[in-house]
């Protein structure tokens, strides 16, 4: 099986059976991340750009780590997007790298479509790793990931994104995402949170917190976006904590083993309280983990080499 | 100056409104007369044994082979961004792209570098034209001083330079106050003000159309309101000062039905479509394309179909290209970075014949109208009717051919068009202005 897709652009591109390829691949990059000596070749000689202009730990550190763990060459250029518009153009960075001998680009940026312009310049696979408001395929996949090794599949599960929807690369990709594997959507927030003509999303749009987690088997809570505020879609912090923060009280409203997801960094007390956060309900790091397997496998599936070979027996 | 003599046109006579097999000859830089086919001199003309009179005057001759011959095109909105940015456009160059796309005069937005908002500028840029030009081009000036929105320019002594209009247009006159100042002030010279309807606090950072397809693209969006409340601001302000206004490139329905409402009341309310606005709809940046990128931005199928009713009602009086060009390098860049704008003016003929009169919304003269004497007549500028005595402007229209859109033949310097590799039909092949052919397709010798 191949991807229909040469480059990872989001999760609206791709098939259902795009993402079941991308999770039984993870599947197996997780077990390699449970052996002695964490590393394979498939991607020795290889070169992954990290082009990244907007700042990010997580996802960043995620494709880093995934290259190594491939044997392939990392190289990270980070770079304020804002001295971009004076300066030298994305596309003319493209053809440094592909000069340079890119085998792959990781792109962060601030603008949507940026990986896509990219993608455009160049003819070498393009992985999106945030892009505006627009997608943020490689959290959705990890997530899904993250929802199907809980809860053994995606089908038929009612899942509730509650925050600021509207202004969210990751709640549009899982909101794709999960459809397509066939979850029951439900979005919360209050309405200057929730994106235009959401009815045609294939969601149902709560502005209650509760009657829209009710029966809910997972909760996935987005950051609120504090830099935001100097021009509020909503009151203050205290009102939202209150009317949308998800508390212990919450959980007997929840589906019996209901899971609690968050792609961080989180504001504690402000969308989950601190006890919830860190309870077992909540799969955060199991999120952040499963995030290295689905970069592996996408870089496997797009730029690697053969089978995955087994050095630890070797090495054993 | 030669004489010109373009026979068997059917040509949109003023006195019927409809077009009529008619010999044009031009001659000293006017129309010098104009012989319907269904005229008794015609025919004797034509019996006479010693020849043809008309042809024998002619120094050339072209037969028209019953295309169409209309006035020369206005175009009411036009940036030829000249002064100081010729590396988007020229007069020179804007003018060359005009007359290639049939117009014959360019109305000239002040949102130069500097922004033109004084006589001496007007000056100067008529003076460049005289130079430079293709086409007829007339300036319009600045409301307020460098368009900051802040203290009006001098309406007045721009006006008495030759401004046909003034306007901000590109960024809104966003304090009521002086907007009603500005109105109530024109008056004195009966100077229409043409808005640039647009709430930027509405707007915001946004790129495009907020609906659907900036939830689907994460595109920040910009409501139709940003639009609609600034109409709505604009035309009580004109119904309380009596001021002559013209509304620039409206793209929604709701937009639409307060100019209507106001009209009735009997505000003096004019307004323009661009063709892009009619042709496209906001799912088209869906594709990321930096060249579907324009203020206002592209609107969803239901305001697309309201601008059309709008224009087959009258509601709309004026079709404008709101042609914006823009290097490569600048729209070669993220959605979010790239300039608004859409190089309009060689396409706006055939997306006209294509969209409109092929499927019958507008007659091929009533779309005119609303490229020559509506402009003309709103802002009291010569041309516009093909009549004896008139200025000698007069496009000639193919409106069978089909042709494929080329964004890099084009004569502007803009490049860039939405409409890349779209088939249209109906294109000019002829542009005379003041009595001189200014362009002419390299086909129309071999029908000739």
């Amino acid at each position: 099986m191949e991807l229909s897709q040469s480059s990872i652009l989001g999760i609206r591109d791709l098939t259902a059976a795009d993402i079941e390829l991308i999770l039984d691949t993870a599947d197996s990059m997780k077990e390699i991340l449970t052996r002695r000596i964490k590393k394979v070749p498939p991607l020795r000689g290889k070169l992954v750009v990290n082009l990244f202009f907007e700042p990010s730990t997580r996802t960043k550190s995620s494709f880093s780590l995934a290259v190594k763990r491939m044997s392939g060459d990392g190289m990270t250029i980070t770079r304020d997007s804002s001295s971009l518009v004076k300066g030298e153009s994305l596309v003319d960075t493209a053809k440094t790298l592909k000069a340079l001998g890119a085998d792959a680009v990781v792109i962060r940026h601030s603008a949507a479509g940026a990986p896509r312009l990219l993608a455009e310049a160049i003819d070498v696979p393009v992985l999106n790793a945030g892009d505006g408001r627009h997608e943020h395929p490689t959290q959705a996949l990890l997530d899904l990931l993250t929802i199907r090794e809980n809860r053994g599949k995606i089908e038929d599960l009612d899942i509730a994104i509650t925050g600021d929807i509207k202004h969210s690369r990751v709640a549009r990709s899982n909101l794709w995402g999960m459809n397509k594997l066939g979850a029951n959507m439900r979005l919360i927030g209050p309405p200057t949170l929730i994106p235009e003509e959401a009815g045609r999303l294939n969601a149902d749009v709560y502005h209650d917190l509760e009657e829209g987690i009710s029966g809910a088997d997972v909760v996935y809570l987005l950051r609120i976006q504090q830099e935001r505020q100097d021009k509020p879609l909503f009151p203050s912090l205290r009102e939202y904590r209150e009317l949308y923060g998800l508390r212990q009280k919450h959980l007997p409203l929840l589906a019996d083993e209901a899971i609690i997801m968050h792609p961080g960094p989180i504001n504690r007390d402000v969308e989950i309280s601190p006890e919830l956060a860190y309870s077992d309900r909540a799969l955060i790091e199991k999120q952040v983990s499963l995030g290295v397997a689905i970069r592996m496998a996408l870089l496997y599936l797009l730029i690697g080499g053969g089978e995955i070979e087994y050095e630890q027996n070797i090495a054993q | 100056m030669s004489r010109i003599l373009l026979s068997n046109v059917r040509a949109l006579l003023p006195e019927t409104e409809e077009f009529e097999p008619a010999d044009i000859l031009l001659d000293g830089g006017e129309i010098s007369e104009i012989l319907p086919h269904s005229s008794p001199s015609f025919a004797h003309r034509t019996k006479r044994p010693e020849g043809d009179s008309m042809e024998l005057q002619a120094d050339i001759k072209k037969d028209m082979n019953n295309m169409l011959a209309v006035p020369g095109l206005i175009d009411m909105h036009t940036h030829l961004r000249d002064p100081g940015q010729g590396h988007k456009e020229s007069i020179r160059s804007g003018t060359e792209a005009a007359v290639r796309g049939g117009f014959a005069s360019v109305v000239a937005m002040p949102n130069t570098s500097p922004v033109i908002d004084s006589p001496a500028l007007i000056e100067s840029v008529r003076e460049k034209a005289e130079r430079e030009a293709a086409a007829r081009v007339h300036q319009t000036g600045a409301i307020t001083q460098k368009s900051r929105g802040e203290k009006l320019a001098e309406l007045g002594r721009m006006r008495e330079a030759g401004a046909v209009a003034v306007s901000d247009d590109g960024r809104p006159v966003m304090d009521s106050e002086v907007m009603k100042l500005a109105m109530e002030y024109s008056r004195a010279f009966d100077l229409p003000i043409i808005s640039h309807c647009e709430d930027i606090n509405l707007s915001g950072e946004g790129v495009v159309h907020e609906g659907y397809y900036s939830t689907l693209t994460g595109l920040p969006g910009m409501p139709a309101s940003a639009e609609t409340v600034m109409v709505a601001r604009d035309l009580c302000l004109a119904g309380e000062t009596g001021c002559q206004l013209h509304i620039a490139h409206v793209s929604t329905a709701r937009s639409l039905d307060l100019i209507r409402r106001a009209r009735k009341r009997g505000v003096r309310v004019s307004c323009e479509v661009t063709p892009h606005h009619f042709s496209l709809t906001d799912e088209n940046i869906t594709s990321f394309d930096t060249s579907c990128k324009v203020n206002p931005p592209l609107r969803p199928r239901e305001d697309v179909e309201a601008l059309k009713e709008g224009l087959a009602d009258g509601t709309v009086d004026v079709i404008t290209t709101d042609h914006a060009p823009h290097t490569r390098a600048e729209k070669d860049v993220e959605f979010d970075f790239a300039p608004f704008g859409i190089s309009g003016l060689e396409t706006a003929l055939g997306l006209v014949f294509t969209h409109l009169v092929k499927p019958g919304i507008l007659s091929g003269a009533e779309a005119i109208k609303k490229m020559t004497s509506e402009p003309a007549g709103l802002l009291d500028i010569e041309g516009g009717q093909l009549r004896a005595g008139r200025p000698g402007d007069v496009t000639v229209i193919d409106e069978e051919a089909e042709w494929e859109v080329r964004g890099e033949k084009f004569r502007s310097r803009g490049k860039n068009t939405p409409f890349q590799g779209k088939t249209l039909k109906g294109k000019p092949v002829l542009t005379a202005v003041a009595g001189n052919i200014m362009w002419e397709d390299e086909k129309i010798n071999e029908l000739c």
